[in-house]
Parts: structure tokens; C-alpha cells; sequence
């Protein structure tokens, strides 16, 4: 694998290069083999042994997929983790903000309720690259939820103080149109 | 939730702003004044150098005023009090117990002086011919029994003689010219009469001779020389000419039929000041009758009616001139004749004349000098819709619509709906045009013509926008805007602000304004309303609406109710009139067999859309109308519904009744119903009087029942159609301010529903006294009186809250609508009430009160207030919130209460009258627009006065002066420099990639 990265590599150099130079570009025909430093004609230092390594390569395969999976498991949590550091930030924001209805505490309001709800539409998303046979990603998923639902509620709560929730009996009936009279009385004074 | 934001952004805005002001560019805009005087009682013309185009003239609005002779124009105007009424006016103008002098240039008062009188009487004014303000001239005055010598000078009293000894009634004082004698001559009794031969120096009576007639006079005299006199005997059927040549007085009696053939009834003489002669009418028409000697009477010639005659005017040369003008059908004949050559007219003009103005009451004859050195005339005539006209050499030079001084009542009417697409007729005419241009060879020059000109405004009014014009230019952008054909034009407009106002005049005329420019649309004197034998006195009464087709016929135009009777007392015939409003034609015109004492716009409409109306009659019958069956179905379903009430200010009464069918008449009357009483409130005698009542407007619409307070908590307005406002002063302190104590006066304030008859809510008023004006709107009231501890004016308002709805505050009930707040109420499950109430301090006394409306009745209120000043102030109905503190919470302050102050502010800018004045302010009207921020105010008085006010600013629409085409422009420039740029970032991409 590390031999295919390092060709890879090449390839990405040819290109880099021959980008910056217009219509001078050049392929490397020479042999790829794992002999590299003898390619580049420096000798490699002391008592380092090329063979061993190779050896160490091919037989920690094992060793390897242990720690990539510990790796994205820790990536997992890391991303579960994130939504805290939002919030805590969201909250400055909204105590920023005040509690009164203008352009800024809206925008506020409106994105602290719109970031939760749009990260958890793309839970499966996030946690696509860390799925694993191996790794359990169900933990931090839901510690993401959980936390994103926190913002919401932040979000929700900063509405309220803001006033824009109809909890109150105030804002049903409000729009209710007067009710209808049975009665109907005229008159007045005659007309003398 | 989006309510709330809006009431947010809508306290926000409203907390910005108290007061609605104009710019100094905007007067003009929505607004329109109109001066008017009334109808002309006597004129003037002065014969200096300085005032020989003008002439003087007072009316029975209790206007003086100056008009220029050429247009009509009024140089200076003086509308006086309302009990002021002037008497007479010469060059030296006075009225009753006062008397004043006025520099008739400019209209300034020179002197004012009281007369001593103590009977009231007429007064008679007598200001020698010869009068020279330079000389120490007297005025001669005889008023209350007393006579004055008034110095023309300064208005000095230099004598005073008293005559209201032993029932003598003065009818004549004059003086001869190059004499030192007045005469004063009257009757004493009913068949004595009298001569008095005073100095005109001191005053003492040199002669007096009395002589008894042996039957009685009417009254009327005619002076025809300076020792004649023609009288008129009791029966009115028999002259009598006296003379009193050197103190010996003889009668002389001449029986009308001797003079006049077939005479019959009685007759009369006109107030026409003659030498010579005098002018009589009788049934049969107008006669000029010549007294040759006591004895001789002779008829020189007779006016068939409809005719009136001028005063004389002397000319030079001892000649006299007088004119007599006749109706021939739609035109007048203008007759002058000399008063040496009677047989024949010194001219005679015939005038076309406007059917609509009725026929002619009064003429004022005026001569000026040809430049031949010849006399022309020119006569002032008043006409019978108390219009003024000037008719010179065979037309009309101007003509003032005075009648719409005295407007009695209005209401609106939209105009048509503007038809889809341009008229074909206006298509051709465009092409006609172009195709005529286009054979000159001018193709060119007219698009660009064309172009230029339709750019021209745009132009200018960017250049207005970006602050670039001239002084010039805007001045020019000023007259654009307020030339606009826009607001002028016949169709009804998005926003609804042109309308038709229809205004109800004392003449009985009825008369169509434009809302765009106050312009005339049409005018109509009610036939129905006119002098007939079976219709004696005819007065209008009201106008109502009586179809608005709105969503049924609509192919039928909206029309008007007039009402009026045939006579002064409340029990003559009604007469009913139903005119076109787009047309002003009279559709249907009705003589009613009953009369009318109240008319009851009912909330039903039949299946046209004519609105139902109940007639009570003096009998308090009533009688439904329109008569047709459909409306008698509709009504009779409601009928079990439907109560009236009337209130009876001199027993100080409130009844209130219920309908039921059949009537006491001999015939069977389907439309007629009988009444029966179900409550009354009597109040008593002793200690209130019924001074105002108010109630709701019914055509006023309430956006909700709630009112939110700013701890979120819900308050339920008492919202019924059916509140009644009553206040009653002591019957002591009914007259003026100031004679009462405070201790004997009170006043108390009632609200009723008229019903159940259910008194609401009752409040004393300790130490007020009336004048009070009051208005009803929504669930409160404001009133304004006079507080005589305080020696302020006082404005009140009660709120009166519904607390039978209190509990439905459970949001979830709400939300799944298991509320009650929607199902019909009814007045007789007595709800119980909570009211709060407030009273402030005002600088202004009242003339008249009214309250904005608006089309969903969404936007805040303002109170209309005309104040002494005849001026129209807007006043926030937030400062009459009963709610206010002196210190506000935060959250109060957010709902827009402001700290409580003990009297109501009065901000300069907040009369919409601006810099105008409203001469003799009578009534306001409100009305409201199709948008909802606006209100449309006509007020009315002497002049009539039309604006349209937005109590909350207008937050729904763009304001006029908005410029489109900038905006048209930054969007045309954006998208340009949208496309510059992507080309720009396109061609450099591409760039990039080749290099």
C-alpha cells in the first residue's frame, strides 16, 4: 500500500509540475521499486534496514486496522463532540443578542434553530466516514443528537424570551374576529 | 406568531413617531379647501374708487364678507359668532346690540360699539345718504327700544333716546336729506300710529303725533317718500296709506280688489326700498304699484312668478334704477327699468340659467359707466340653492355655490369601477392623431416629442429624488404632483381614496364631490323638496345610504336616501327622494302618507342590496321601507331581533321598544308595524337634564374583542353596536359657563344598552358643566366638558371591558377552538362588565368630536377634535388610555403607554388643517379607505374642508413621492452590472485557462 501512495505521489508531482509549466510536461518511465533511496543516490543511514521494515509492513496488517479503528472511533466521538463547543457559543451569542425583537436577535434566533435541525438531517452523513464493522458509532451518534437537540431547545427557548411562541391565550385569540350580536337596537334622538 | 412580530415591528414604528405631521410640500397633496359664505341676505356695493369692484355682502351664515366684482373671489371675510346675526349692513355695517365699522379695503374693524337696549326688537339701521367718514356724520340706530346717534368717526354714542314707552313699535327711522329732523315713525298697539320729529342734533323730540286707525295693521310698511307711508291691514287684504305731512296724519284705505283684479288670499309687501312706489305680492304674482297721492295707488305692472325685485339704485340725475328678474323656463329675464319711465326696460337681458339652482330669491342691482359715459348694469343675483351669481350684459360672469355653507349632512359613495383596457374610442383618437402628424412629415419630431415629454417628469422627479434640482424644478415637480390627473379621474382606485362625497345642503340641494380636488361632480335639487300646495315648507332632513351593490346587482348603480318633511313640525309629511349617485338623477321620489320623527338604517339589505330602513311616524308606528315583499320576508324573520329606542330630552326620558306586526290604521298596511314599549329610564327632573347622547358608528368595523396587555395577559373588550352614551348636566347649570357654582353643578355620564334598557356603567362628575361632546368607539367613550373647580376643560374616556369572556385564557382550549369568543351574543345574557376610566385635562373648548375609521379597523385610533379655532387637531387615542402611569413598566412602555400627565398635549403639528381654518366648524366626518392605514376626514362648517390621515403612518403602502423610476433604474443598473461582471470573470477565466 505504502508503494501505491508513493506512486500516487509521483504522478501528483507530474501533474503539480506540469501545470506550472505549459506543454512541458515529463513521465518518470524509470522502475518503481521500493529501492528508492538508492534511486536518489543518497545512501541510506546507518543502521537503518530497508528489509526489516518491509518485513514489519506486510506482517502488522492486523496491528493496523486495531489502531485505524481506534483512530475513527475517536474521529467519531471528536465529531459527536462538536455541536458542544457550538452551543456554548450559540448561548454567548444569544445572551449577546439581548431580548428584544429586532434584525439581530432574529438572525440569531433563526440560526441557532437552524444549525441543529440542518446537522441532523445529516447525521448519517457525518458519521459516514468512521462506519466501521468494528467500530461502534451509535455512542457518539447519539451524544450528536443529543446535543443538537439541546440546541434546538436553545434555539426554542431563546424564541420564547424573544415572545415569538404562541403560548400565551393572547396570540390565538387575537386573530378571532368579534362575536356576532343577536340584537339589533336604532334610534336616537327624534329628529325635531 | 406572525401577528405578534407585526405588533412588534408596529409598537416599534408607533413608538418612533406621536405625531403624523406634513411637510411644507405635501399641503395640497390630499387635501382640498373650499371657501364658501352662505347665502347672500344683503349686499352692498360700494361706490368709492377704492371699493368700486367689490362689493359687501352678509349672509345668514353670519358672514360678512367683501367679494371681488370681476370673479367672485372673496378679498376679506368675517365670519361672526353664532348668535351674532347682522341685521342689516350699509357702508357702515351693524347688528343687533352691537354695532361695528369695518374699513372695507381690507376688512379691518375700526370701531365696535355697544348699544343700550333693553326689549328686544328689530333693529333698523339708518346711515344718512350722504355719509363722509372725514365728517363727523351720525349713524342713526334703533335697537332694544332705544334709538342711538352714532358717530361714524369712532362709533361715540352722541345721544340716545328711548321709544319702548306704552307698546310702541318703531317701523321706519329716517332722516331727509339736508335735514335737521328724523323722522321715527311706528304703531303703538295694533291700530295706533305714530310719529315722532326729532333733532338730529340732540335728540329731544320736537313733534309728536298719534292717530288711531279704526282697524288694526299687520304690521308690514313700505316707505315710499319722506311723509308717506303704505301699510298693510290685519286681514292683509286692504292697503292703507298714511301721510304725516307737517304733523297731520290721514289714512287713506284702498281694498286690494279694487287694485287687483281676482284677487284672493293674502298679500304682502317686500322689503324693497322704492321712492315713490312699492312692491307687493299676492298669490297671483308681484306688483309695482305708484302712489300718486294718498288716495291714488296705481299698478304699473305685474310680475307673474317666479320673479324678484331689486332695491332701487340711484344714478346720477336723480334717476332711479331698480331690476326685476322672471323665470321663463330654464332661462331668467333681467329686466332694469327707470323709475321716471316705467313703461319701458332701460334693458333687458335674457340669461341661461342651470335648472339645478332653482329659481331666483333676491337681486341686488349695481350700475357702472360705460366708457360711452352710458349706464350698465349688472345685477348680484341669490338663487334658490342659495347660490351667488353675477349676470352682466346677458351672462353669467361668475357664480359661487354658497349653498354648501350650510351643509346639513353627507355621507359617500364610490365611483364606478374602471372598465378593462383602454376604451377603443380613445385608441382611435390616439391613432387619428399620430396619423395626422405622421402626413405632416413630423413623425420624427413627434416621438421624440412624445418621449421628451414622458420623460420630462421622470426626469425632474429624479433629479427631485437625488437632491439635484433647481429651486425652479421643484417648484415645477410641486405643481406635477399637485396637477396629477391620478387622484382626479372618475373610477374607483386600488386604495380607495377617491370617492364621491354626497352632501345634503339647507336648500334641500343635494350635491356630489370629488375626493381628488373637491370639484363638483353633479348637482340636484330635489324636486320632491320643493315649495308645492300640498308640501307648504319643505326642509331636508338626512341623507342615508340606500343601495350599495356590492355583491348582488351590480349592474345597478349605488343610490341615496333623502329624507325630509313638509313642514317645520315633527308631525308633517315625510317626503322620501332616492337619487342615482353616479348620475345624480332622482330615481324615485315618494310623499309619504306618515310622517317622520326617526330613521333606522336597519343592518338587513334585500336581494338588491337596498338597505332596509324603518320609519317611526309621530304616532311611533313604523314603517318599513323599501315596500316591496322580499324586504318585508327578510324583515319579518328578523324582526323579534330589532328594538329601537328614543330618547326624550325634554322629560328626560329614554324608552326603548320592541316591533310586532300590524298596525292601528284603517287600512291593512303590511309594511307597517306597531311598537311596544319594553323599558324606560327616567331621570330626574330635578337634578339631570339630558345634555348629548352619542352612540356607534354602524358602519365601524372591529379588527378583534381582545386587547393583549404587556404581561401577555387578555382582556375581552365589550364590543356591542347597541351602547348607548348619555350625560346629563343639573337642569341649573344648562345654560353658560360661569353662572354656576361648582357646587350646584354635575354632570353624569351613562352608558346603556339600548336593549335590555340595562344601565352598564354610571359616573358623577362633581363641579362639570356642559357644553359636552362626546364619541363612541369600540368598547370606550371620551367626553369633554367644562370642570369648574379646575376652571379647565375636561376630556374623559371610559373603556368597558366584557368579563364574562375572561376565562377563556387555557392556550389549549384555544387551540383545538373550544372557545366560546365566536358564538353569537346576546344583550339579555347580561354580562358582567369592568370598566376603566380616566380624565384629563384640555386646553381647547369643542365645536365638534369625531374618531378615525378605517376599513378593518386594525390601525390605531385618533381622535378628531374641531376645536374654537375652527381648526381639526388629531389627537392619539393613546393619550386617553385609561392604563396610564406615571411611572410605566419596561413592558408597559413596549406596549406604548405613556407616563400620565394631567393634561392632554397638544402638538402643533398634529392638526391636519395645517395652516387652514374651517370657518364656522359644524360637523366631521371620517371615512375609511381602502387601505387600511388611511382614514379619509371631511369636515365641514362655512367652508368644507377634506384631507385623508394615516393615525399609524402609513405602514402598507409606498409613500407618493416615492420614486419608481430611481428604483427602476438601481434594478436596471444591477442587473447590467450583473451581466458586466460574469461576461468580465468569464473572459478572464478563459484566459487563464489558455495560459
Amino acid at each position: 500500500m505504502p508503494c501505491g501512495g508513493e506512486q500516487s505521489r509521483f504522478w501528483q508531482e507530474g501533474m503539480e509540475r506540469g501545470k506550472g509549466l505549459a506543454r512541458k510536461w515529463a513521465v518518470e518511465f524509470a522502475e518503481n521499486t521500493s529501492s528508492s533511496s538508492s534511486y536518489s543516490g543518497v545512501p541510506d543511514p546507518l543502521g537503518f534496514n530497508r528489509s526489516t521494515q518491509d518485513l514489519d509492513d506486510t506482517n502488522g496488517g492486523r496491528q493496523m486496522k486495531d489502531a485505524e479503528a481506534a483512530w475513527k472511533s475517536q474521529k467519531a466521538w471528536e465529531v459527536a463532540q462538536a455541536p458542544l463547543k457550538n452551543l456554548l457559543m450559540m448561548g454567548f451569542m444569544m445572551w449577546m443578542a439581548g431580548s428584544t425583537v429586532h434584525l439581530f436577535s432574529i438572525g440569531i434566533t433563526f440560526s441557532a434553530l437552524w444549525q441543529p435541525i440542518s446537522a441532523l438531517q445529516g447525521v448519517g452523513k457525518v458519521f459516514e466516514p468512521y462506519k466501521d464493522s468494528r467500530v461502534d458509532i451509535l455512542a457518539p451518534k447519539l451524544l450528536f443528537i443529543a446535543l443538537n437537540l439541546a440546541g434546538l431547545a436553545l434555539g426554542v427557548w431563546k424564541l420564547n424570551t424573544l415572545g415569538l411562541l404562541p403560548t400565551h391565550a393572547s396570540d390565538w385569540v387575537s386573530s378571532l374576529p368579534p362575536a356576532q350580536e343577536v340584537e339589533f337596537s336604532g334610534g336616537g334622538l327624534p329628529m325635531y | 406568531m406572525a401577528v405578534r412580530v407585526c405588533l412588534g415591528f408596529l409598537i416599534l414604528l408607533l413608538y418612533s413617531n406621536f405625531s403624523t405631521a406634513l411637510y411644507e410640500d405635501q399641503v395640497g397633496l390630499a387635501d382640498w379647501h373650499q371657501k364658501y359664505i352662505g347665502k347672500v341676505k344683503q349686499a352692498v356695493f360700494p361706490t368709492q374708487k377704492t371699493g368700486r369692484k367689490r362689493v359687501v355682502v352678509s349672509t345668514e351664515e353670519n358672514v360678512i364678507a367683501s367679494l371681488d366684482l370681476r370673479t367672485g373671489d372673496i378679498f376679506w371675510r368675517h365670519v361672526l359668532g353664532k348668535d351674532d346675526h347682522v341685521d342689516q349692513i350699509d357702508i357702515a355695517l351693524g347688528k343687533c346690540s352691537i354695532l361695528r365699522a369695518w374699513n372695507l379695503p381690507d376688512g379691518q374693524m375700526m370701531w365696535e360699539s355697544a348699544l343700550y337696549g333693553s326689549t328686544p326688537s328689530k333693529s333698523l339701521l339708518f346711515v344718512p345718504a350722504n355719509i363722509n367718514l372725514g365728517k363727523g356724520n351720525r349713524i342713526l340706530v334703533f335697537s332694544g327700544g332705544w334709538l342711538h346717534a352714532v358717530s361714524s368717526i369712532d362709533g361715540e354714542i352722541v345721544w340716545k333716546k328711548e321709544f319702548a314707552i306704552d307698546s310702541l313699535e318703531i317701523k321706519q327711522v329716517f332722516q331727509p336729506l339736508e335735514s335737521d329732523i328724523i323722522y321715527a315713525v311706528g304703531f303703538v298697539g295694533s291700530s295706533q300710529f305714530s310719529v315722532y320729529q326729532l333733532s338730529s342734533k340732540s335728540g329731544e323730540v320736537l313733534k309728536h303725533n298719534t292717530a288711531s286707525f279704526p282697524s288694526a295693521f299687520c304690521g308690514e310698511v313700505a316707505l315710499v317718500s319722506s311723509d308717506m307711508l303704505v301699510a298693510l291691514d290685519a286681514t292683509r287684504s286692504a292697503l292703507i296709506s298714511i301721510s304725516f305731512q307737517s304733523g297731520i296724519i290721514n289714512f287713506y284705505q284702498t281694498y286690494m280688489s279694487d287694485l287687483v283684479q281676482d284677487f284672493s288670499g293674502m298679500a304682502a309687501l317686500l322689503p324693497v326700498k322704492f321712492t315713490g312706489m312699492f312692491a307687493m305680492k299676492t298669490v297671483s304674482g308681484i306688483y309695482l304699484v305708484r302712489v300718486k297721492g294718498v288716495s291714488v295707488l296705481e299698478i304699473i305692472e305685474k310680475f307673474n312668478h317666479p320673479a324678484s325685485v331689486s332695491d332701487s339704485l340711484t344714478l346720477s340725475g336723480e334717476q332711479q334704477a331698480f331690476a326685476i328678474v322672471q323665470h321663463a323656463e330654464t332661462k331668467i329675464d333681467f329686466k332694469v327699468k327707470l323709475d321716471k319711465d316705467l313703461r319701458n326696460d332701460v334693458l333687458k337681458e335674457t340669461v341661461e340659467m342651470d335648472s339645478q339652482r332653482g329659481h331666483v330669491q333676491k337681486v341686488f342691482l349695481n350700475n357702472y359707466v360705460r366708457t360711452d359715459k352710458s349706464h350698465g348694469f349688472r345685477a348680484l343675483i341669490v338663487m334658490e340653492d342659495h347660490s351667488l351669481l353675477l349676470v352682466q350684459q346677458g351672462d353669467v360672469v361668475w357664480s359661487r355655490e354658497d349653498g354648501l355653507a350650510s351643509i346639513i349632512d353627507s355621507t359617500t359613495s364610490e365611483l364606478p369601477v374602471e372598465k378593462e383596457g383602454v376604451s377603443v374610442a380613445k385608441v382611435e383618437h390616439n391613432l387619428f392623431e399620430w396619423l395626422k402628424a405622421y402626413k405632416k412629415g413630423e413623425k420624427g419630431l413627434i416621438i421624440i416629442n412624445i418621449v421628451k415629454i414622458t420623460n420630462a417628469g421622470h426626469a425632474l422627479k429624479l433629479k427631485g429624488t437625488l437632491m439635484l434640482a433647481s429651486p425652479d424644478e421643484i417648484a415645477a415637480i410641486q405643481a406635477m404632483r399637485l396637477k396629477s390627473s391620478e387622484r382626479n379621474k372618475m373610477t374607483r382606485d386600488h386604495n380607495g381614496f377617491r370617492k364621491l362625497i354626497i352632501v345634503l345642503t339647507r336648500a334641500g340641494k343635494l350635491l356630489a364631490l370629488h375626493t381628488g380636488d373637491g370639484r363638483i361632480i353633479w348637482s340636484l335639487l330635489l324636486s320632491s323638496l320643493h315649495r308645492s300646495e300640498a308640501c307648504e315648507h319643505p326642509s331636508a332632513l338626512n341623507v342615508y345610504q340606500w343601495q350599495v351593490p356590492h355583491h348582488h346587482a351590480m349592474h345597478e348603480n349605488p343610490s341615496v336616501l333623502v329624507v325630509g318633511r313638509c313642514g317645520p313640525s315633527h308631525d308633517a309629511l315625510g317626503v322620501f327622494s332616492v337619487v342615482d349617485s353616479y348620475t345624480g338623477k332622482e330615481r324615485n321620489s315618494l310623499k309619504l302618507v306618515h310622517s317622520i320623527i326617526q330613521v333606522i338604517p336597519l343592518p338587513l339589505t334585500d336581494s338588491t342590496e337596498q338597505r332596509l330602513h324603518l320609519i317611526i311616524d309621530a304616532n311611533l308606528q313604523a314603517h318599513l321601507y323599501p315596500r316591496t315583499r322580499d324586504s318585508v320576508n327578510i324583515f319579518l324573520h328578523e324582526m323579534s331581533n330589532i328594538y329601537w329606542h328614543s330618547i326624550d330630552v325634554g322629560k328626560g326620558l329614554i324608552r326603548g321598544y320592541s316591533l310586532r306586526s300590524g298596525c292601528n290604521l284603517d287600512v291593512v298596511d303590511e309594511y307597517c308595524f306597531n311598537t311596544k314599549e319594553l323599558w324606560c329610564i327616567v331621570f330626574p327632573s330635578e337634578t339631570e337634564k339630558i345634555a348629548t347622547m352619542a352612540t356607534r358608528k354602524m358602519n365601524e368595523v372591529v379588527h378583534t374583542q381582545a386587547k393583549v396587555l404587556a404581561d401577555q395577559d387578555v382582556r375581552y373588550k365589550y364590543i356591542s353596536k347597541n351602547i348607548l352614551f348619555v350625560a346629563t348636566v343639573a337642569p341649573k347649570a344648562a345654560g353658560e359657563i360661569g353662572t354656576v357654582t361648582p357646587e350646584e353643578a354635575s354632570l353624569v355620564a351613562y352608558l346603556i344598552d339600548t336593549v335590555t334598557g340595562r344601565i352598564l356603567h354610571r359616573v358623577i362628575h362633581q363641579g362639570a358643566q356642559g357644553p359636552i361632546h362626546a364619541v363612541v368607539s369600540e368598547n370606550w367613550v371620551v367626553y369633554h366638558y367644562f370642570n369648574l373647580r379646575a376652571h379647565r376643560y375636561e376630556m374623559s374616556v371610559i373603556e368597558i371591558y366584557d368579563q364574562s369572556q375572561a376565562d377563556n385564557k387555557d392556550v389549549w382550549k384555544l387551540v383545538l377552538g373550544k372557545h366560546n369568543l365566536t358564538s353569537p351574543v346576546s344583550s339579555y345574557s347580561r354580562p358582567e362588565v369592568m370598566v376603566k376610566s380616566q380624565s384629563y385635562f384640555f386646553t381647547h373648548s369643542v365645536k365638534a368630536m369625531a374618531v378615525t375609521a378605517t376599513a378593518k379597523g386594525i390601525t390605531s385610533k385618533q381622535l378628531l377634535i374641531g376645536t374654537i379655532g375652527d381648526q381639526v387637531l388629531a389627537l392619539d387615542k393613546r393619550f386617553l388610555d385609561p392604563r396610564r402611569t406615571a411611572t410605566p413598566t419596561q413592558a408597559e412602555k413596549e406596549e406604548g403607554i405613556i407616563p400620565l400627565t394631567d393634561s392632554l398635549p397638544i402638538i402643533p403639528q398634529a392638526y391636519v388643517t395645517h395652516a387652514l381654518q374651517v370657518e364656522g366648524l359644524r360637523g366631521i366626518v371620517t371615512i375609511p379607505a381602502k387601505l387600511e392605514s388611511t382614514t379619509l376626514v371631511f369636515s365641514y362648517g362655512v367652508d368644507i374642508f377634506f384631507t385623508r390621515i394615516a393615525p399609524s403612518r402609513t405602514y402598507d403602502s409606498l409613500t407618493e413621492d416615492f420614486s419608481y423610476a430611481l428604483l427602476l433604474i438601481t434594478i436596471v443598473a444591477l442587473v447590467a452590472a450583473i451581466f458586466v461582471t460574469w461576461i468580465l470573470s468569464e473572459k478572464k477565466e478563459l484566459r487563464e485557462k489558455w495560459r
